[in-house]
């Protein structure tokens, strides 16, 4: 399985889609490797910096709703992998995207808004780390002396392709 | 218990369900293109996997950046000709007979009412014109539908979008799916299948299906399926007349064993008066961002885009020809025409139509992808404004910093003559 909990990085705006994930002009490239350097390299958002520290310390995205949408480019989940960006937590996620992290053996986590506000609330007090612990379906997200838990829930099959590292594996020994 | 179109199709390829929800389906078609094919490929030669489930249901196609423009996409075409090579992939095509995925596949017959069908590709809801479960995934799913010609899904709800009445003057199947994304919202079907129905839907000709079929995805749909009828039998009748022995009647009776039963169950039913769309364009950054056409006069553009996926047919260059005809481009403004696949390009060669466009100034390309996704045959500079035929108007879709209005080829050529976004009516 996958490393999964660190540093978290807060991207506030809907509709956030694989272009401004990793922009056409990358997807020349043949190797995963190289896209890390261009990781959100078109996302204009207050107080975001693609090039910025922030971005490389960061192990999880929280964002807001139809997270990756636009092209089917697996390219997205692809740069958030080459950058240990391996869960990325949203309102609800475009369809292709959010199987794309599942295939790649990552975890396109959704909760509800009310969550998702009160982790950007979270976010105002510093920087958020969280520990995430897969068998418990739990999120802890801790900043200074504040604590908040969230759980999390997966269908079967998601958490059968994230335990297998991903879905070739899976269908190899299956099909 | 009555089913619809997907839940037929469904059933009928349904392979294993692992899990509950979980639906593995057997794959009628897998289709393959040079950007999102080739770490497929790269991975299942790492796998020591390098084998495809059957050379004949795998169709390929180099068209996002074709010729090549750089080593980089050179070697990304190599990658997919070598590969098709390799495997004896006999329904390839390469520079002088390749043409954009979405139009060459159809055209070619490969889509049938009841397949199921992948593509690493998010505009693979496009086959779904045909009556045919097709989805866009992403590289992983394509490998495994390449190895072992399987996919998962969850079986998505179907919304169904009813369409009734005649289109007006100057309004087309692209103002009609437009505003149905409006309606939507960008994110309103994901994870469903739009079930498109109505008189205005069985009037449409495939090509106007295939462009509401194709923008599906724009409001986050798995499919856009339209049931297959008289429409679809002609167009497919040269490819299928003899898996039927030549009688018509008897491919629509086995066509209908698709169409949604009486009863079936929806997610939600939108109803549309098509008699009450009007020519429309999207505005800033998103698809369901649409507005009236004549109420965003005099937004100027520096260039006009005609062609891709969604409106780079035959029919599309007809429209937008007739109002070029005995036109010029606007001062500043730059024309670019890619009609979508070999055939239609020489079809629109006899006919006249090109010469209308190049008579009004107009670029005309080789059929490919390119400006559509901003990767060649005219990207945007940062600050520009395009006029557009294509389905998608995200940040930087044509380019970094580029701003892209989505419309309907007869309103892209009318901007293209007045310079400025119009209403396509004053020229009709
Ligand atoms: S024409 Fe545009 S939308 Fe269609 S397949 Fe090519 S890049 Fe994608």
């Amino acid at each position: 399985m996958k490393m999964f909990g660190g540093e978290v990085i807060f991207l506030d705006r809907e509709n956030i889609n694989t272009d401004e994930i990793i922009p056409a002009r990358y997807l020349t490239e043949v190797k995963k490797e190289a896209l890390k350097p261009y990781l959100l390299e078109d996302l204009e958002l207050e107080g975001f910096d693609s090039n910025g520290e922030k971005l490389q310390r960061a192990k999880i995205v929280v964002s807001r709703k139809n997270f990756g949408c636009g092209s089917s480019r697996e390219h997205a989940p692809w740069a958030f992998e080459v950058n240990d960006i391996n869960i990325v937590i949203a309102e609800s996620f475009a369809r292709i995207f959010r199987q794309n992290m599942f295939n790649c053996g990552m975890m396109a986590i959704e909760m509800p808004k009310e969550k998702i506000d009160s982790l950007f609330a979270l976010s105002k007090k510093g920087n958020v780390i969280a520990d995430v612990n897969f068998s418990a379906k739990k999120i802890t997200f801790k900043v200074a002396e504040d604590e908040v838990s969230e759980s999390f829930e997966l269908s079967e099959f998601d958490a059968a392709l994230v335990e297998a590292e991903g879905w070739v594996g899976y269908a190899d020994t299956r099909y | 218990m009555p089913q619809n179109i997907a839940d037929k199709i469904f059933a009928a390829h349904l392979k294993d369900q692992p899990f509950e929800g979980t639906n593995v389906l057997s794959l009628d078609v897998v289709m393959c293109h040079e950007i999102t094919t080739p770490i497929a490929i790269a991975d299942l030669e790492y796998r020591g996997m390098d084998r495809v489930f059957d050379p004949t249901k795998i169709k390929a196609v180099i068209d996002h950046v074709t010729p090549s423009k750089d080593s980089k996409t050179a070697i990304q075409a190599k990658i997919l000709r070598d590969w098709a090579k390799r495997h004896n992939i006999k329904d390839f095509f390469d520079i002088g007979s390749n043409g954009v995925c979405h139009a060459i596949f159809p055209e070619k017959g490969f889509i049938r009412p009841g397949y199921t069908v992948i593509m690493g590709d998010s505009h693979t809801c496009t086959h779904g014109a045909f009556g045919a479960f097709a989805a866009g995934v992403g590289t992983t799913d394509l490998e495994v539908g390449i190895l072992k010609g399987v996919c998962a899904f969850r079986k998505p709800a179907s919304i169904k979008v009813e369409i009734n009445g005649e289109l007006g003057n100057g309004v087309y199947a692209k103002d009609v799916i437009l505003t149905v994304i409006k309606e939507l919202t960008v994110s309103g079907a994901t994870d469903h299948v739009i079930e498109f129905v109505g008189s205005t839907v069985d009037s449409m000709s495939m090509e106007e299906r295939m462009t509401l079929s194709n923008m599906a995805i724009e409001a986050g749909g798995t499919c856009g399926i339209c049931l297959p009828d008289e429409v679809t039998l002609d167009y497919l009748w040269e490819f299928i007349a003899g898996e039927y022995d030549n009688d018509k009647g008897k491919a629509l009776e086995d066509f209908k064993k698709w169409h949604s039963d009486e009863g079936a169950e929806y997610a939600s039913v939108i109803v549309i008066d098509a008699t009450k769309i009007e020519p429309v364009c999207t505005t800033d950054y998103n698809p369901d961002q649409v507005i009236l056409l004549k109420d965003q006069k005099g937004m100027k553009i520096d260039q006009v885009y005609i062609g891709s996926c969604t409106n780079g047919r035959l029919s599309d260059l007809h429209a937008a020809a007739k109002i070029l005809i005995g036109n010029k481009l606007a001062p500043n403004v730059r024309g670019i025409v890619s009609p979508a696949t070999p055939k239609i390009f020489d079809a629109a060669m006899k006919d006249g139509t090109m010469d209308i466009f190049r008579q009004a100034g107009f670029c005309v390309t080789n059929p490919t992808c390119g400006a559509c996704l901003g990767m060649s045959n005219g990207v945007l500079a940062p600050g520009e404004v395009c006029a557009s035929t294509t389905n998608r108007n995200f940040v930087g879709r044509m380019g970094r910093g580029g701003m892209v209005h989505l419309m309907s080829p007869a309103s892209a050529a009318a901007a293209a003559v007045k310079g400025e976004l119009c209403d396509p009516r004053e020229f009709l």
